[in-house]
This record gives structure tokens, C-alpha cells and sequence, in this order.
């Protein structure tokens, strides 16, 4: 129910009221009610047909540079324990 | 797909699984809650609780709107639809729901009642503008996130005069339902060690009104994003927390996620909305000052009170463990009518129904039944 999809902007109506999005390469018309300040190119959440929110990309680079700090941190501290349901699996 | 398959990621997922099995303390137990469905759902298609040592635990959460809204809520709008004869439009997640008497949207639709499936609160009021001699109802659920097109709905239908739009209102809140979980935990509840905090609804409410469960519960809370990687990450922020000995509401969502949220959608759901005095949810009962009604200003657009329904008390089917299912205090293998006369195809309770819901999420990807045949 509280799913929403990230989709970039392909066009904004002349109004500023209504966006058209590409999801999954089917074009949707979607409201921009909610959020101030959007531009074509920006990805934002799409939920029941309005944008919620703008993604920042600064800051999901970010998060997925600390994913991997995670993972290497180990491997420098050479603690490598067996992944629980991978037995076998290549480390 | 851009910021999902990134996070999706199988070396990083390793990475991720390995720091969490290095950092968990073999001596004691993790109960991780999820509060949303979304993110039980993630859980078992990505399989990330085969990813955690076995001291690491999921206990799913109620944050399923479809799963909380109590039957008799469903007997009033299929009474809207046909005792008064309106146009009732719905998500299509509530179609199946069982109400009462075995009855449900769509078989009451089957049966000919006008009920539509509509994706947004926008199609709801193109339906009313199409033919203003039918009275048209959007039945209006969700949390936080599916609050604020409501809103705009309703203030649209305001604007343009639409006469025969209104809204039959079961939005709730998330943080009193957060918090009536907190408060029951214990020797009858279930014992939480951190809280894994709703994604989209954060994206509107901020991260602020999680404060309380820091600070009244001495429980950490992450705000986590709805992908694999996300639940992960955020379920490392929390055994940190936890191993640290702190209670702080961090937020591992940032890409979506300020701590103030979305202003603009506060806003307007503060001018149309009120606070309902008392809701129930099911489950968990009847919680004071956890969902929302139209204002006073807005009333002439409330489909309660256009249109008067009774609707006796709704009797759950007998043996549905959905209540306690809602509370993390059972599991659903724990149900004697899970995968025998309850499954996706003919749900006897909302859980089975919703693919959020912790039911369906065990049935459609067959974990327990691994679980079976190894133990």
C-alpha cells in the first residue's frame, strides 16, 4: 500500500500541475501536487498516481558507499564468517 | 531500474551479511520489528532473513493499512454501495479483503454493485466529473504516505464545485499504532529490541515523530528504505545501536527521507483533515487519536455523514490468528488456518489478502515450507 516507485520526469505541463513519467517504458501522467521545485531529469517517488518526494542522488551514492564500506571492512579485518543458508557458497 | 537495482546488489548484499553475522553477538538475540508490510515483503522475496545469523530475528510489524481496517469498516462501504447506491471507488488492494458474512468488494460488485477499481484519488474524480447524476465515494485508506492524494482530492472536488464527490475516510497514523506495540511489549506482548521505521511514510512525516520510541522506550529506530539492500544496512544500524547501548532515531533512508519530511503535504493534510478521537484497528483495537476524519470546514464532503450507514459489529472468522499475527505476537505458521482453508487464492483473514501482509508474504515465497522439512 505505502509502495512507491522511483521514475524520472520526461516532461512537466505547462501548468506545473502535471508530470509525465516512465515506468517500466509505460508513460504515465502524474501529479505534482505534493512536491514544489521539480524538474524534468529529477527522479522522484511515484505513489498512486502523485510524486511524493524528490531522490537525491548525493545522497544515495552515499548510502551505497557506505554499503560497501561494510562488506570491505571486514575483508581488511580479515573476519570472515560463513554467510548462515550459503554453506558452500563461494565467500 | 535507477535507484532499485542498485540496490539490489548480490556482492554488496555479502558484504552487508557478512558485517551483520561479524557484529551480532553470538550471546544474545536481535528482535528486529519491521513495521511495514513493505518491508516484511522484501524480507521474504529477497530472502534477507537467510542472510542474518540465527541470533538475528524479523518480527513483522502492523504497518499494513489493508491488513489493520477492522471488517465492519468494509460492511460500511459495500452498504454505501448498496443500501445507498453510490459509486464506491477503491484501491485495488481492498477488493478481496474479507468483510463480513464472507462478503467482500468484489463479490458485492459481482452481486451488481457499482464499485470501482481506481489506482488514483485523480481517477475517483474524473468518475464524479464524467456523470454528476451518480454520487461517487472514494474510500479513502492508508497511512501517512497515501494520506496527502486524499487531500488533494478532496480539495479539488471543493474547487470545482463536484457535488457528487465524497470521502468515505479510514486513513491512520502510524506513530500510535507504533507506540500501542511498544506499550503491550512485555510478558503478553512481544519483546522488541529495535525498530526497523516505515520508509514512504516517513518520506511525509520526517523522522521526527519516531523521537518518542527512543525516548519513552529506550528503543532504537532506522528509518529504512523499502529495497534488500536498505533493510540490511538498516538492520546493521540497529545492532550497532543496540550493541552500543543507545536508542536514537537514525535514518538509513536519506535518498528519500529528511528529518522535517514533506511541508507541503503536512500542510495540506492539516487543513483538511482532523483527528478521529478514537479508531479501531484490527488487531490491535480501538487507539485514541489514531486516524484521521475530514475537518469541520471540509464535512459536507464526508461520505459518513452524507450518506448514514449502521453496520453491526463484524465477528472474525473463527480461528484467524490475524489479531495476534498484527501484534508480532504470533507467527503465521502459528495459525491453524494458514495453508489449509486460508491461502492467497481464498483468504479467510486480511493478512492472507494483502501482499504486505505477513501471511501471504510466508505463503508466496514458500520459506516455511523450507523451514518444514528441515526441522
Amino acid at each position: 500500500m505505502c509502495l512507491a516507485i522511483p521514475a524520472k520526469i520526461a516532461t512537466i505541463e505547462p501548468d506545473g500541475q502535471t508530470a509525465r513519467v516512465s515506468l517500466g517504458g509505460v508513460t504515465k501522467e502524474i501529479s505534482l501536487a505534493l512536491v514544489d521545485e521539480v524538474a524534468v531529469g529529477d527522479y522522484i517517488l511515484v505513489h498512486v498516481g502523485y510524486a511524493l518526494n524528490r531522490l537525491s542522488e548525493e545522497e544515495a551514492q552515499r548510502t551505497l558507499a557506505l554499503m560497501s564500506e561494510a562488506g570491505v571492512l571486514d575483508e581488511e579485518l580479515g573476519v570472515n564468517p560463513p554467510i548462515p543458508g550459503s554453506a558452500g557458497g563461494e565467500a | 531500474m535507477r535507484y532499485v537495482d542498485e540496490f539490489r546488489d548480490q556482492r554488496l548484499a555479502r558484504g552487508l551479511a557478512e558485517a551483520i553475522a561479524a557484529e551480532a553477538h553470538p550471546g544474545r538475540v536481535y528482535r528486529l520489528m519491521e513495521f511495514c508490510g513493505g518491508h516484511t515483503h522484501a524480507i521474504f522475496r529477497y530472502g534477507v532473513q537467510d542472510l542474518m545469523p540465527p541470533n538475528v530475528r524479523f518480527v513483522h510489524g502492523p504497518g499494513c493499512p489493508v491488513c489493520v481496517l477492522p471488517m465492519a469498516r468494509i460492511d460500511h462501504a459495500i452498504a454505501l454501495a448498496t443500501r445507498h447506491g453510490v459509486t464506491l471507488c477503491s484501491y485495488g488492494d481492498l477488493m478481496r479483503v474479507p468483510a463480513g458474512e464472507r462478503r467482500s468488494l468484489l463479490k458485492a460488485k459481482a452481486e451488481g454493485a457499482d464499485i470501482r477499481m481506481i489506482y488514483s484519488t485523480q481517477d475517483a474524480l474524473r468518475i464524479a466529473r464524467e456523470d454528476p447524476t451518480r454520487q461517487v465515494v472514494l474510500f479513502a485508506i492508508g497511512f501517512e504516505t497515501t494520506t496527502p492524494p486524499t487531500a488533494v482530492a478532496v480539495k479539488t472536488a471543493r474547487s470545482e464545485g463536484l457535488a457528487n464527490f465524497s470521502v468515505f475516510c479510514n486513513h491512520v497514523l502510524t506513530p500510535p499504532a507504533l507506540r500501542i506495540i511498544l506499550s503491550t511489549a512485555g510478558p503478553d506482548g512481544v519483546r522488541l529490541d529495535g525498530i526497523l521505521g516505515p520508509s514512504h511514510v516517513s518520506t511525509v512525516i520526517g523522522s521526527r515523530p519516531y523521537d518518542f520510541v527512543a525516548r519513552e522506550f529506550g528503543r532504537p529506530v532506522v528509518i529504512a528504505g523499502f529495497e534488500p539492500l536498505d533493510v540490511m544496512q538498516s538492520a546493521l544500524m540497529l545492532i550497532r545501536q543496540i550493541n552500543d547501548g543507545r536508542a536514537e532515531v537514525e535514518n538509513q533512508y536519506t535518498r528519500a527521507v529528511t528529518e522535517e519530511g514533506n511541508l507541503k503535504a503536512q500542510a495540506l493534510m492539516e487543513e483538511v483533515f482532523s483527528l478521529r478521537e478514537t479508531f479501531e484497528w484490527r488487531g490491535l483495537g480501538f487507539l485514541p487519536n489514531s486516524a484521521l476524519r475530514l475537518a469541520d470546514v471540509y464535512e459536507d464532503l464526508d461520505a459518513e455523514l452524507r450518506f448514514p450507514v449502521e453496520v453491526a459489529p463484524a465477528r472474525e472468522v473463527r480461528g484467524c490468528e490475524c489479531p495476534a499475527i498484527l501484534r508480532g505476537v504470533k507467527e503465521p505458521t502459528d495459525c491453524k488456518l494458514f495453508g489449509t482453508v486460508c491461502t492467497p487464492d481464498n483468504p479467510m483473514g486480511s493478512c492472507m489478502v494483502s501482499s504486505e501482509g505477513a501471511c501471504a508474504a510466508y505463503w508466496s515465497y514458500g520459506r516455511f515450507r523450507d523451514a518444514r522439512a528441515a526441522g
